[in-house]
């Protein structure tokens, strides 16, 4: 690892100052970071350890919402009972099975969590590109993306929360660059598909903090997020799909599907939505949404099985939204 | 939520000094100062640039160490210190075998940088033997056969120990998902699962 300063900054505006420079890094937990700065993978001259910064602790109500700040560990999602209506992050906390990352992990590290492609973290970038040629397009694409993969990036969002949150309509807070400058965007907005290496995976730039994310109310809404893990332990899921429906004397009146693990960024389903509007969710509707979902997905060389994933993750987090999820598998 | 933007002149913050010396960046360090340097204020501890001797708590005793802003709380505790219970894999950082306890929350030590757990208490698995007198997640591993080759052991016992602090009358299920960050290529898994159910039911 090579050498670089460590700031404990004690306020946004710190925060803010200390990131503006070129070569800054957020640092929350560091599960996501330390290795990535041992391989060199990510080469920075100052970490910024944000954990001082109280203002970005906490779940509050606001108004009929609720505000989580970025340095909520997964812990405290999990139990906060403000949270309790908003069933689909508690299904995103089942599936990490391991108590040094629910007691560690943060929200903000969640979501801009690098991606766990294997050509990015064995230092090819973020394109996975060497002598002009994208290694996920020609090698081993696996667990690569099966939609929005025509451009040069072909990793997927690393993300456990974002689905859900996105399928909420939840909002996020960034601080930056100047010292009271904050704006707030959906959170479908903070990612991007990098186009060359110098983007990044969020719209992130230096001198930018995401601070809280906001969730609207969440009154007359069901909401589910099924995620397919291969394994057990610390798998990332393979495909997964967050479902936020509105439903109206058993009719759904609005429905929000968003799938993870699929593309480079969360994936919005406007066409399994559009299968939803109007109808009872039944098992068929479900299967039907489902396969709407995956119509226009282009899979890489070996990963075409994520299609199936992606289609019955979204089935399924239909029918556990509205508890008709039986059984196991 | 950003009430606390304007730091006052007498508050802690970083210092224009410190800041400047910052990696070379100066020209855009110079139009960030300039623009902000009324708001934030001096205080040569937020940034650490080289070496810097911090005292940490390690099982309950205040220990002075001297760490690099790079140097993990795994190198410390290992290198510094002797406490080589804590495994290092080096390339698979979250297997688990380096989980220590910070403010009683388990944690990888691993990918955990010394300067972050700065007086906090930490707890590494020399803390669970008291003389001739073993915590019982060590003898429950001992009873159940919850090890083979040993290597990922003492992060299992560490992160059981601090799963039952949590989940005291865990339920089977419950335990599966809550030890999930440990890896143990022997695959003993039934022993240590059997030993946290013990615990959870008789109360440890």
């Amino acid at each position: 690892m090579n050498p670089f300063e460590y700031a404990q900054p004690n306020t946004e505006a710190e925060a803010v100052a200390l990131l503006a420079e070129r070569g800054s890094t957020v640092l929350a937990s560091g599960m996501d970071l330390m290795p990535l700065l041992r391989k060199s993978v990510v080469e920075t001259e100052r970490v910024v350890d944000i954990s001082r910064v109280e203002s970005l602790r906490g779940i509050e109500a606001v108004g009929g919402g609720v505000t989580i700040g970025v340095l909520s560990t997964l812990e405290d999602i999990a139990c906060n009972p403000l949270l309790a209506d908003y069933p689909s992050l508690k299904d995103v906390n089942e599936g990490i099975r391991a108590i040094q990352v629910q007691q560690n992990g943060t929200l903000g590290g969640d979501l801009c969590h690098l991606p766990n492609c294997w050509y990015f973290r064995s230092g090819y970038g973020l394109l996975g590109r060497e002598n002009g040629k994208s290694l996920p397009e020609i090698g081993d694409n696996r667990y690569h993306a099966i939609f929005g993969n025509a451009g040069p990036a072909k990793f997927v969002s690393a993300s456990r929360f974002a689905p859900a949150l996105i399928a909420w309509g939840a909002k996020v807070r960034i601080a930056g660059p100047e010292p009271d400058a904050e704006k707030w965007l959906p959170l479908e907005e903070f990612y991007q598909t990098p186009k060359t290496e110098r983007h990044g995976v969020t719209v992130l730039t230096p001198g930018q903090l995401l601070t809280h994310v906001w969730l609207p109310s969440a009154e007359n809404k069901v909401s589910a997020t099924y995620e397919v893990l291969e394994m057990e332990g610390l798998d990332w899921p393979l495909a997964s799909a967050a479902a936020t429906l509105e439903l109206e004397a058993g009719r759904v009146r609005t429905a929000t599907i968003v799938l993870g693990h699929v593309a480079p960024t969360p994936w919005f389903s406007l066409v399994a939505a559009d299968v939803l509007v109007g109808q009872p969710v039944t098992p068929q509707l479900a299967q039907a949404a489902g396969e709407a979902a995956v119509s226009e997905a282009t899979p890489l060389s070996e990963n075409a099985y994520k299609v199936r994933l992606a289609q019955t993750s979204v089935k399924r987090a239909l029918l556990k939204a509205t508890n008709q999820l039986e059984g196991g598998l | 939520m950003s009430g606390s933007s304007k730091t006052p002149r007498s508050g802690p913050g970083f210092s224009r000094r410190s800041f400047l010396k910052g990696s070379g960046a100066a020209m855009a360090a110079t139009a960030i100062v300039t623009g902000a340097e009324e708001a934030l204020v001096a205080d040569d501890n937020t940034v650490v640039s080289g070496p810097k001797e911090i005292t940490l708590n390690v099982n309950g005793q205040d220990r002075k160490v001297t760490v690099e802003p790079r140097t993990s709380l795994l190198e410390v505790l290992r290198d510094q210190l002797g406490l080589t219970g804590s495994k290092d894999l080096q390339d698979i950082y979250v297997d688990g075998a380096d989980t220590v306890m910070v403010d009683g929350k388990a944690t990888y030590a691993g990918t955990t940088f010394a300067l972050q757990v700065e007086g906090k208490p930490i707890r590494t698995v020399e803390s669970l033997r008291d003389g001739r007198n073993l915590d019982p997640v060590v003898t429950g591993f001992v009873k159940h056969d919850g090890m083979q080759c040993g290597y990922c052991t003492p992060g299992f016992v560490v992160a059981t120990r601090a799963f039952l602090d949590q989940n005291p009358s865990a339920t089977l299920e419950e335990i599966q998902k809550g030890l999930g960050g440990n890896i143990c290529r022997c695959g003993t898994y039934d022993g240590i699962t059997k030993c946290a159910l013990e615990l959870a039911k008789g109360g440890a």
